[in-house]
C-alpha cells in the first residue's frame, strides 16, 4: 500500500521547521515521487556545452533516473532527447558520448532521427500504410526536452512542460557561475581532466546537505586533513609548503573560522558557503594569472573577480559548484540509498596550466573513491543511512540558529554555521514534490 | 653492486605484495625512494598524472598521510579496518638498465579489498619501476593500471 502517492498531506508533514522525517532519506515510494516530481518540476544540470563542441556531438547523461542525451543540433544549439526509440524503447545513443553525424539511428531496427528528435525514416515504411501510423506515438520520433537553457554554457533542463522560468528559479544564485566562468581570461570554460565517479550506499540529499555542513570538516575529516597537517609540521623546517598540504590543511580550520565565513541563502534551495572568506582563499598565486586577468579585465574588475572566495553553491536540486577551483559535483539519485557522485573539472580557458593542474589535484584528493577526506563522508552517510532505519527516533535534527523570520526570505547572509540552507532546501523540495501532485 | 638477476627483480614485487596483504604500512613505505610516486590513472594509457585526474598521484608525503590515517583514532572508516589481498601473476621484466641500475616489472593482479561484510575484487596491471641503491632495489615508481579504471567505485582505501 503507498502511504505518499496520492497524498501531499502526508508529504507536507515530512518537513517542519526545524525537523525533517527521516522517511526523506530512506522511503524508497519517496524516492520514486522525488524523480516524477521534484526532478521534473526543477531545473536540473545536464552537462557542459564544452562537451558537445560540434554538429551530432553527443553526451549521454540522466535526469533524475532517466536516460538522457545531450547533442548538439544541425542549426548549432543544444538539444536534450530522452535517450529512448519510440519503436522498441531501445536506447538510440550508445556509450557515454561520441558524435552521430547527421542523425541518430537506432541499432535495433535502423529508425532514424533528426537530432531535434524528429523521425527521419523507417525501413520498409510501407508495412505502416493504413495502420493509424500517423496517430501512434511512435510517429512523433524520439521525445524531446523542451525546457532547455543553456547559460554560459552550462546546460540545464525542465522536464515537465510547466513551472518556474530559468531565470525565476536560479535568480541571483547565478552569480556563482558567473564568477567561475569569469575567472577566465576569456570568458570560458571546458570541461578538462577528466570526471571522478564515486558511488555511495546512502540517499543523494545527504550529498547536498553535507556541502553546506560547516560542522562537520574539523570533526569528520580529522583523520585526513588532521594527519595531513600533523605529517607536514613534522617536515624539516625551510620545506616549501606542497599543494596538496595547501589544499588539505584548510579543512581543519577552527568554528570559529567556518561561522565567520557567513552563508548565504538564496531562494529555491539555492546557497552558498563562504562569503566574506572560504577554505579556498588562500591558495598561493599562480604565474602569469593575475597579468592575464589585469589584461583582460582591469585591475579594480580582476580584484573583485578572484576577491570572490564562495566555498560550496549549491543549486537545488543535484548540483555543487566550487568557483575558486573549478569544480562541479553533480549527485545522480539512483535509489533511495543509493547515489552516484560525479565530480567535474573545468579548464579555465587562457589561463597557466597550473590552475588546472591544481584542481585536478584537488579532485583527486578530496572527490575520488581513493580520497581519504572521501571516505570519511562516505562513512558518515552509510553509518546514517543504516541509522536511519532505526524506530527509537523518527526525526533529522536541521534546527541550528533558526529564526522563525527566515521563511520567505530571498538573500540572507548569516552565520556560516547556520543551518538555514537545509531548511531552505527542505521548503524548496516540499514545493517542487508537491506542487504537481 | 651485485648483479641484478630476473628473480631478484620478481622477489622483490612478491615481497612488496605480502607486505600490503600483511598490513605492515611503515616497512612498505620504505621499499620507496625519497622522490617516488604510487600513481593509480583514471584513464585507460593515461600518460599525463598533472593535467588529468588520476584515482591517486602521490608523493611520498601523501602515502604517509594515508598511512597514518589508517591507524588515527578517529579514523572511523577504518573501524573495523579494511585488509588486502593480492593474487599476482608471475611478474615480467619489461626492461632493465645495468648502467643506470633502472628496472621495470609488469605484474597482472587480482586484488580484493575487504572490510566488514563487503568483498570487493578489482583487476589489473601493476607496473614497478626499480632503482638499485645502496640499501637495496627500491620502487621509484609503481603504476596501477586497473582494467576498469574509468568506472564508478565505492571506496577503496588501501593500496593494490
Amino acid at each position: 500500500m503507498s502511504r505518499y502517492r496520492n497524498n501531499p498531506d502526508a508529504i507536507r508533514a515530512l518537513v517542519r521547521d526545524t525537523e525533517v522525517h527521516k522517511d526523506t532519506y530512506i522511503d524508497q515510494e519517496l524516492f520514486e515521487l522525488e524523480m516524477e516530481n521534484l526532478f521534473a518540476n526543477t531545473w536540473v544540470y545536464v552537462g557542459h556545452a564544452s562537451q558537445v563542441p560540434n554538429k551530432g556531438d553527443y553526451y549521454n547523461t540522466t535526469i533524475g533516473t532517466e536516460p538522457v542525451i545531450m547533442v548538439r543540433h544541425s542549426d548549432n544549439s543544444v538539444r536534450v532527447l530522452y535517450n529512448r526509440c519510440p519503436h522498441k524503447g531501445v536506447q538510440v545513443a550508445g556509450g557515454t558520448c561520441g558524435n552521430t553525424g547527421k542523425f541518430f539511428r537506432c541499432p535495433y531496427h535502423a529508425w532514424t532521427f533528426k537530432t531535434d528528435g524528429s523521425l527521419l525514416a523507417i525501413p520498409l515504411k510501407k508495412g505502416y500504410e493504413n495502420t493509424g501510423f500517423e496517430s501512434c506515438e511512435a510517429s512523433q520520433g524520439m521525445a524531446a526536452v523542451h525546457n532547455v537553457k543553456v547559460y554560459r554554457d552550462f546546460v540545464f533542463c525542465r522536464l515537465n512542460p510547466g513551472g518556474p522560468s530559468f531565470e525565476e528559479f536560479f535568480g541571483e544564485s547565478l552569480s556563482t557561475l558567473d564568477n567561475m566562468v569569469d575567472r577566465s581570461p576569456e570568458g570560458r570554460l571546458e570541461v578538462a581532466g577528466g570526471v571522478l565517479r564515486y558511488l555511495h550506499d546512502c540517499n543523494w540529499k545527504m550529498l547536498v546537505d553535507n556541502q553546506t555542513d560547516t560542522c562537520h570538516p574539523m570533526v569528520a575529516h580529522e583523520s585526513s586533513a588532521g594527519t595531513a597537517v600533523k605529517v607536514w609540521n613534522e617536515a624539516p623546517e625551510g620545506t616549501p609548503k606542497p599543494m596538496a598540504v595547501e589544499l588539505f590543511a584548510p579543512f581543519m580550520s577552527s568554528y570559529e573560522f567556518f561561522e565567520n565565513m557567513g552563508i548565504r541563502v538564496w531562494q529555491n534551495g539555492h546557497g552558498h558557503t563562504g562569503v566574506s572568506d572560504s577554505i579556498h582563499a588562500a591558495y598561493s598565486a599562480i604565474p602569469g594569472y593575475w597579468e592575464q586577468m589585469v589584461a583582460a579585465y582591469g585591475e579594480d574588475r580582476a580584484k573583485a573577480i578572484l576577491g570572490d572566495t564562495r566555498h560550496n553553491t549549491v543549486y537545488f536540486p543535484n548540483i555543487m559548484v566550487k568557483g575558486p577551483i573549478q569544480t562541479l559535483r553533480l549527485f545522480k539519485p539512483i535509489a533511495a540509498d543509493k547515489t552516484l557522485v560525479e565530480s567535474w573539472t573545468f579548464r579555465l580557458v587562457g589561463a597557466p596550466d597550473l590552475l588546472l593542474e591544481r584542481t585536478t589535484m584537488y579532485n583527486r584528493l578530496i572527490n575520488a573513491p581513493t580520497s581519504v577526506v572521501g571516505h570519511d563522508d562516505l562513512e558518515m552517510y552509510e553509518r546514517a543511512q543504516q541509522g536511519l532505519k532505526s524506530r527509537g527516533r523518527d526525526w533529522i535534527n536541521v534546527g541550528r540558529l533558526y529564526d522563525p523570520a527566515e521563511k520567505g526570505q530571498k538573500n540572507v547572509v548569516t552565520n556560516g554555521t547556520n543551518e538555514m540552507q537545509m531548511r531552505a532546501q527542505f521548503r524548496a523540495w516540499l514545493q517542487f514534490m508537491t506542487e504537481t501532485m | 653492486m651485485t648483479a641484478m638477476t630476473e628473480k631478484t627483480l620478481t622477489d622483490f614485487v612478491y615481497a612488496e605484495a605480502r607486505m600490503l596483504d600483511e598490513a605492515r604500512y611503515d616497512d612498505w613505505l620504505q621499499l620507496f625512494t625519497e622522490d617516488a610516486y604510487y600513481w593509480m590513472p583514471l584513464a585507460h594509457d593515461q600518460q599525463d598524472p598533472h593535467l588529468h585526474t588520476s584515482l591517486m598521484y602521490e608523493d611520498k608525503l601523501l602515502l604517509r598521510v594515508r598511512i597514518e590515517r589508517l591507524h588515527g583514532q578517529r579514523t572511523f572508516s577504518q573501524q573495523p579496518s579494511s585488509r588486502s589481498h593480492h593474487l599476482l601473476q608471475a611478474p615480467t621484466v619489461e626492461s632493465g638498465d645495468a648502467a643506470s641500475g633502472e628496472h621495470v616489472v609488469r605484474t597482472a593482479f587480482l586484488y580484493t579489498e575487504t572490510r566488514r561484510d563487503a568483498l570487493t575484487t578489482y583487476a589489473g596491471w601493476s607496473t614497478h619501476h626499480l632503482v638499485e641503491t645502496a640499501e637495496g632495489l627500491r620502487i621509484r615508481l609503481k603504476r596501477v593500471d586497473l582494467v576498469n579504471c574509468d568506472a564508478a567505485f565505492g571506496n577503496i582505501q588501501l593500496f593494490m
